[in-house]
């Protein structure tokens, strides 16, 4: 038998289990997200999402807290973290010039008339 | 300065000089043109100063090694002073009749005679196999240094003077004589720059030729000095008489040279080696001795003699018969092949026909080519090779150079062309050399190669000078031009009295030509006395003197003198341009005074010669094959009882000679016509040049065409049938191998393949559909499927 995993999580104190799992959430909450808006400013949202349930697995991770590695300069998991915002923003900025000009060309956002990449 | 340092230094750079020069002339001119671009600098004199440059360069360093390095050395002894010692050697072995050779030998190396200085070596050695060895060497003596200051002079000279005469070619030329299909002249671009290009590569082949320090070097420059002239001949390819001129000389020099080849290869099969001299190691110790040294041994004083090595060879190839008369057949074979390279190369009977044809080329090129140089290239062969050349042979070379005299001298008489009169007396005057080398004087020869070197190229270069005025080569359109080109025609006369020997008989006051055949006609005479049953040849190189002084005065009186015939070229002559003149008047001053002692010293060309003489070729020496056979000291024919009579016979003969000509063509007491008339069948004779070439066009040229012809269509016939059915049936086999293999398997299983990723590609293409969303579940459905993969794959294997 598989023992299950998310039992005891509410017996136990806060550690990386808990963060993980708010991360999954996140990012299953994301990808759901950009898999059913049709709207691209929504699909948008749901990358940010995404890429903020990675980040906050990438903190949980490099916490000092929750990992007892009293070497370590537990900066690396924050560092991660701030390229990814930087990141997305600059993806973001991007995409929403993309948006914008489709819709001065179609008059709308709707992801899924967007389909001239087509093969 | 230590000359066996710095005369190899010198006379090497002196030698590649040249080199470089038709280097740089090929890279910046020719080059380009063969890419088929025409030089976006053009036809341009540049390559003209460069050739230039080069050989003036070259000269400079020949004389800094003559005067520098070479005089200051090595002290001059006083021919006459060291002549009257031997005289004295030579009577006292004459008081006993009886004595053996061997005795006068003996004689001559008490009074004589240290060995003459000589450098040898090897610049670079190019191989090694087995006991063969090639290498490029230098073998150094007077004659050497010599040689090299005349050449480089005169071809400096050559070459200052076709910078005024080519100028022609400095543009597209239109050739007067080539008509084209359409009836137009042959225009074409200027040739100025290939002109320089190959006398820069002429002159560097035979100043290798006279550097060489061993056989196989020699025979390497031997052959670019063929192909120069070939190219040079065959300057104006176009015209359809110099391209067979061109070839005549090449093919006519390959039977000498194969001659040649024998020679070098009975030398070395015996020898074991092609050097001249002997190779030294760095602490001056003999390592292998050099042909010299091995045929003429201290032991046996310096007397000729075959090796031990040669004598076996001998038996060998007589398969085991003992060689009877000791080795002297193998000498002969290996002297008289050595002789017939220099006989093709220095057109002796019966090779003589290319040279006059050779008047084809430029006249520039005559001179440098057809007098100083290329010719002079098998008399000094000759000459660097004496110590090797038994009595016997010598007695062959003087009966070639005997019958050359004659038939060339007789020949000029009738000629009309300016040019081929100078070449037939080139002939005869090479003939002169050869006498005198064969007959035993080694000094008169090569005196008289040098003093030749400088008066005939005076004379071709004003010839040129003539035919550039006049535009004809033909004289008898020619005449009165002494007033048109005073220049051009005291220079020729200064050339004509060298030639004929002018000078006052038994006095030291002469032209250069007046030393140098005396020297000969004393020798021959020396020589005459000694061997009675040989008396042709005493009596030829005199009869040849008066003949000499006919054709050459005869041509310059139907030249300079008398009244123009032909008014209009004589009204268009003038005075050629400074670059032609001045070269005319150094060449005069030299064939002037070439002979002559420098003043103060006892510096003179025959002094330097006397110099180089190879150890032990002074002495008297007897024939072995031929008893009788005596060739004498050459120091004897200073001896009055030769000397008087002799260089009487020689002034008489000459005075006769320049009287005939002047009876007939100067105060034409006699007409030239009614000669012409009352001696028809000696006229047609000689007009025809004894028939050489009809002779060698029936009996060599015609059956060789005719077998040509046979084996070509042989050729065509068999040989080609059979190669194109062998070509047929493989064709067959191929298209066969074609159809089955190729086509099927090879060409299917690639096109199968590629059919095979089309389709793939196209069935791929369903998945792009474009939708973002779509794309976004692919990236979910993925990712799970990874995950329970993974999951599954890990449980199984745990």
């Amino acid at each position: 038998m598989f023992p299950l995993p998310l039992a005891n999580l509410l017996t136990e104190p806060v550690g990386v289990a808990h963060y993980l799992t708010v991360g999954a959430i996140m990012f299953t909450c994301g990808v759901l997200c950009m898999a059913t808006k049709r709207n691209a400013l929504g699909v948008l949202m749901g990358i940010e999402l995404v890429l903020n349930g990675a980040n906050v697995n990438f903190i949980a991770f490099g916490s000092p807290y929750l990992r007892n590695d009293a070497n370590s300069l537990g900066l690396d998991g924050q560092l991660i973290a701030m390229f990814v915002i930087v990141l997305a923003a600059a993806e973001a900025a991007i995409a929403l010039a993309i948006v914008l000009n489709f819709y001065n060309n179609y008059d709308s956002v709707d992801v899924d008339r967007a389909d001239q990449l087509k093969g | 300065m230590d000359p066996a340092h710095y005369l190899p230094l010198l006379l090497g750079a002196a030698w590649l000089v040249p080199l470089v020069s038709f280097v740089v002339i090929s890279v910046g001119y020719s080059l380009p043109q063969l890419t088929g671009k025409r030089a976006s600098y053009g036809v341009s004199t540049l390559g003209g100063y460069v050739a230039t440059g080069a050989i003036v360069l070259s000269t400079v360093l020949s004389l800094v090694a003559l005067f520098g390095v070479w005089l200051p050395n090595h002290q001059l002894a006083d021919a006459a002073h060291q002549g009257a010692e031997l005289d004295a050697g030579e009577h006292a072995a004459d008081e006993h009749e009886d004595a053996t050779p061997r005795l006068e030998a003996v004689q001559d190396t008490e009074h004589a005679i240290n060995p003459p200085p000589v450098y040898s070596g090897d610049w670079y050695e190019l191989c090694n196999f087995g006991s063969l060895k090639l290498s490029i060497g230098y073998y150094i003596d007077t004659l050497t240094v010599v040689m090299f200051s005349m050449v480089s002079l005169i071809a400096a000279c050559v070459h200052f003077y076709s910078m005024g005469y080519m100028h022609d070619e400095l543009h597209d030329f239109t050739d007067p004589e080539v008509t084209l299909e359409n009836g137009q002249k042959l225009h074409r671009a200027g040739r100025y720059h290939r002109f320089f290009q190959y006398l820069s590569l002429f002159s560097f082949s035979m100043l290798g030729v006279v550097v060489a320090g061993n056989m196989a070097m020699v025979f390497v420059f031997w052959e670019l000095v063929g192909i120069c002239s070939y190219f040079l001949i065959g300057f104006y390819i176009e015209r359809q008489s110099a391209c067979n001129a061109a070839n005549k000389a090449f093919i006519v020099n390959r039977i000498g040279d194969f001659g040649m080849l024998i020679g070098m290869m009975a030398l070395w099969s015996s020898l074991g080696t092609f050097a001249f001299g002997d190779t030294k190691d760095d602490q001056g110790n003999v390592v292998a001795q050099g042909i010299f040294s091995q045929l003429r041994t201290p032991e046996n004083d310096y007397h000729l003699a075959p090796t031990a090595s040669m004598i076996a060879e001998e038996e060998r190839m007589r398969a085991g018969e003992p060689a009877s008369a000791g080795g002297q057949w193998l000498l002969f074979i290996a002297g008289v092949g050595i002789f017939s390279g220099c006989v093709g190369k220095s057109a002796q009977f019966p090779l003589h026909v290319w040279l006059p044809d050779a008047m084809e080329g430029p006249t520039p090129v005559s001179a440098l080519v057809h007098s100083a140089t290329m010719v002079a290239a098998g008399v000094y062969l000759v000459g660097r090779f004496y110590p090797a050349f038994s009595p016997e042979v010598l007695l062959v070379i003087a009966y070639i150079g005997c019958l050359t005299l004659f038939i060339a001298a007789t020949i000029a008489i009738t000629a009309v062309d300016i040019k081929r009169v100078l070449a037939y007396s080139t002939v005869s005057q090479l003939g002169y050399m050869m006498v005198s080398l064969g007959l035993g004087g080694w000094v008169a020869g090569m005196f008289h190669l040098i003093t030749h070197a400088f008066f005939k190229s005076l004379l071709f270069l004003c010839s040129g000078s003539v035919i550039h005025a006049v535009h004809t080569n033909d004289m008898t359109q020619m005449g009165g031009l002494r007033k048109k080109m005073p220049i051009t025609a005291y220079t020729m006369l200064m050339g004509c009295l060298a030639i004929i020997g002018a000078g006052i008989p038994l006095t030291i006051f002469g032209f250069s030509g007046y030393y140098s055949k005396d020297a000969i006609i004393e020798h021959a005479w020396s020589f005459g006395s000694r061997n009675p049953s040989h008396f042709l040849l005493q009596w030829t190189p005199v009869v040849g003197a008066a003949i000499t002084a006919f054709y050459m005065f005869r041509l310059w009186y139907m030249t300079f003198a008398g009244t123009p015939r032909d008014h209009h070229r004589y009204d268009h002559a003038h005075e050629s341009p400074r670059a032609i003149t001045v070269p005319l008047l150094v060449l005069a001053f030299f064939a002037i005074c070439g002979g002559w002692t420098f003043p103060g010293t006892n510096l003179k060309v025959t002094n330097l010669l006397e110099q180089a003489r190879p150890m032990g070729t002074l002495a008297a020496s007897q024939g072995t094959l031929l008893p009788e056979l005596v060739v004498p000291n050459e120091h004897e024919s200073h001896d009055p009882k030769y000397k008087v009579p002799a260089g009487l016979a020689a002034f008489g003969t000459a005075a006769a000679g320049v009287l005939l000509a002047t009876v007939i063509y100067l105060w034409r007491f006699l007409n030239p016509d009614e000669l012409k008339q009352s001696f028809k069948p000696i006229y047609n004779f000689l007009w025809s040049k004894w028939w050489f070439d009809e002779l060698y066009w029936l009996v060599l040229v015609r059956p060789t065409m005719a077998l040509s012809g046979w084996i070509a269509r042989f050729d065509l016939g068999v040989i080609d049938a059979i190669l194109h059915g062998a070509a047929a049936i493989c064709r067959a086999g191929s298209q066969v191998v074609d159809v089955l293999f190729d086509r099927t398997m090879v060409d299917g299983s690639v096109n199968t393949f590629a059919r095979g990723t089309w389709d793939l590609g196209l069935w791929l293409r369903r998945l792009q559909t474009g939708s973002l969303r779509q794309y976004v579940m692919f990236i979910v459905v993925g990712t799970v499927l990874l995950f329970v993969t993974i999951t599954f794959v890990q449980g199984y294997l745990t």
